[in-house]
């Protein structure tokens, strides 16, 4: 059970109770979230495990607002997003505004710089081409990349690259961030240097980061683990394990 | 806010300067069709302007002598010459045929005039006009005659002494000046063999040998072996005098028919070169589908390739009409590049064809306008893809 300090915190992280979505309807229909209930704090790194096809995408996806849950409760930063449908009308503002993603590729724009790549998304929400590339500029210092802040993508490594794309996840100040498998890709060091970087990052800027993984290599960083099988979760204490 | 279109151009430059260059030649290839038929009436407004006429009598019921063949007494023009408001007349022939020159022959139509009179050259661009009454010509530079080179026509040498430009037929064949009675000879006249065949024949008819009448014979060979007959006289009226009412008088007491300006230019452009324009506009209408085809493919296969990132573009909240705007005006800048391109290439290549070819500033504006429209257009089935993407693709494998 939780302390009532951190149910507080909780609260102005990102909150779900009784989340369901099913595909179809009748006899075809499929559950592939059954009362699903999770809460990250603000600060918090937690992880998201579980075997292909138990549910992992489709929670990720609902708490991205890519796809709309069946039902449930869902309240980000203390206000509810979601509750017998969405409760903000423009949900590509929310996910520009308030969600970041990291992917399991980097995905970056190919055709933009670095830097652009990063102050895409604060120009997107109107701030000035000015205010943006130097809000890039400090993300990008703060993740060790700002030296390569003029380079296109294809020139980067692998790792540099995943540092950008959390650069960008973090570029419009989410409250939560939303993690798809960003290590999977990596080798042990880099995968630990990438989760280094997200508690960092949790810690920094006070974001809830909701980590995807299978990957074995980092399942002991994380306190707290919610581990998903067939639509339902379940929450259990992690290792916590330092990472040097 | 960047520009992702511009950004994108940027980044595959080759790729996309590339494409824009072979639409370019396709759009290159548009606007030259558009000049060759500017050519083809320009040429025509010119022969007509050059001839300095302001009447084409031609025979009765005939459309010559551009559309089709006209033949009348070559002293027809002495009558027209007393109507009131005529101030000049001049018998004129037109002939297309192939004049030898070296050792090769060059399709041309062969022009017989009265040096000083209407149906010369309006201007030499270099040599001297007629002084000689017989076996001199003035050559247009598209024959690719050079001045004091001979050439031959029927059965005569001329030589080439005066150079003048802009003057074909309607058929685009470059015109030869020579005396009237040189062209004459050489439109009617048959070679020898052929004149002693008719006099032997002539001499075996006994209606037209017959012995009480000796002179006959004679008279009979004598008007086989010459020509009075002339194409069309080509007739200045007095300044103040209306063309068309002179044309009303002949048509009324001379029993020939005769065109003012405007009616041969009508009968040259609407009615002579009508069915070489409606080819040319078909084939504008199917390169403009193909221009528009190849846009659209190379649009959409340049957006599909790019699905993941619009994607990632959707899901971190770019509006869709950012997205239809990065193609649309990736589009354009492929419609700019491709005319720019098929301008400079259309321009450059133009003075090379053989017949004249007009690009008209009208028609590049006009193009321009419609390759913007097209490549608009040919976006559409691009962005239709492109607002299609599901942000959800972003997520997960």
């Amino acid at each position: 059970m939780m302390e009532p300090a951190m149910e507080s915190a909780l609260d102005k992280g990102i909150h779900i109770e009784g989340l369901s979505k099913r595909y179809g309807a009748g006899d075809t229909a499929v559950d592939a979230l059954k009362d699903v209930n999770m809460s990250v704090a603000p600060g918090e790194v937690i992880g998201l495990v579980g075997p292909s096809g138990s549910g992992k995408t489709t929670l990720l996806k609902c708490l991205g607002a890519v796809i709309e849950p069946t039902r449930g409760r869902m309240t980000l930063g203390g206000e509810v997003i979601y509750e017998q449908g969405w409760k903000i009308p423009d949900l590509r503002a929310l996910r520009r505004d308030r969600i970041g993603f990291v992917f399991q590729a980097p995905y970056l724009i190919p055709f933009l710089d670095v830097t652009d790549n990063v102050a895409l998304l604060p120009m997107l929400a109107g701030r000035s081409n000015s205010e943006s590339r130097a809000r890039a500029l400090e993300l990008l210092q703060t993740l060790d990349v700002a030296h390569r802040a003029r380079a296109q993508t294809s020139e980067l490594s692998g790792g540099e690259q995943q540092r950008v794309s959390i650069a960008r996840a973090l570029a419009n100040r989410p409250p939560v961030i939303l993690a798809d498998e960003p290590t999977a890709p990596l080798d042990s060091e880099r995968a630990l240097a990438v989760m280094r970087i997200l508690n960092q990052m949790a810690r920094q800027y006070q974001t809830a980061i909701i980590v995807v993984t299978h990957d074995e290599k980092i399942i002991p960083t994380f306190k707290r683990i919610y581990h998903i099988r067939d639509g339902r979760t379940v929450e259990e204490a992690g290792e916590g394990r330092e990472i040097s | 806010m960047i520009s992702l279109a511009g950004r994108d151009i940027l980044h595959s430059w080759g790729k996309f300067v590339l494409t824009g260059m072979g639409l370019g030649l396709l759009i290159g290839v548009t606007l030259t069709m558009a000049g060759v038929y500017r050519g083809m009436v320009d040429d025509a407004k010119v022969l007509l302007t050059n001839s300095g006429a302001d009447l084409w009598v031609v025979q009765k019921d005939t459309q010559g002598p551009y559309a089709e063949s006209s033949s009348i007494k070559d002293d027809v023009y002495r009558q027209i010459l007393g109507l009131v408001g005529v101030v000049r007349a001049a018998n004129v022939t037109y002939l297309t045929m192939q004049v030898r020159h070296g050792d090769k022959d060059e399709r041309t139509m062969v022009v017989g005039f009265e040096p000083g009179q209407p149906g010369e050259p309006g201007y030499l661009v270099a040599g001297r006009r007629l002084v000689r009454s017989h076996y001199e010509a003035i050559a247009d530079v598209k024959t690719g005659f050079r001045l004091g080179e001979r050439i031959r026509i029927r059965r005569h040498d001329y030589e080439v002494v005066g150079l003048t430009s802009r003057m074909v037929s309607s058929g685009g064949d470059p015109m030869v000046f020579i005396p009237l009675k040189d062209a004459q000879e050489a439109q009617f006249l048959k070679d020898n063999d052929a004149i002693i065949g008719d006099r032997a024949r002539t001499a075996a008819n006994p209606a037209l040998n017959r012995p009480g009448v000796p002179g006959l014979l004679d008279a009979i060979n004598a008007s086989q072996s010459s020509n009075r007959n002339v194409n069309a006289v080509l007739v200045m009226v007095a300044v103040g005098t209306a063309p068309d009412a002179v044309a009303r008088e002949i048509r009324r007491w001379k029993h020939l028919e005769a065109y003012t300006r405007a009616q041969m230019e009508d009968i040259l452009i609407a009615k002579l070169i009508a069915t070489a324009a409606r080819q040319i506009g078909m084939f504008l209408a199917i390169l403009v589908i193909v221009s528009a085809a190849i846009v659209a493919f190379i649009i959409y296969t340049m957006t599909l390739g790019k699905i993941r990132e619009i994607a990632v573009l959707k899901l971190i909240g770019t509006h869709n009409r950012t997205i239809s705007a990065m193609i649309l005006q990736q589009a354009v800048g492929l419609g700019l590049i491709g005319f720019a391109v098929g301008k400079i290439a259309a321009t450059l290549w133009a003075p090379a064809f053989p017949k004249f070819v007009l690009l008209e500033p009208a028609d590049a504006i006009s193009g321009f306008v419609i390759v913007m429209v097209v490549c608009a257009l040919a976006s559409t089935l691009a962005i239709h893809a492109a607002l299609k993407v599901d942000p959800a693709e972003a997520i997960g494998g």
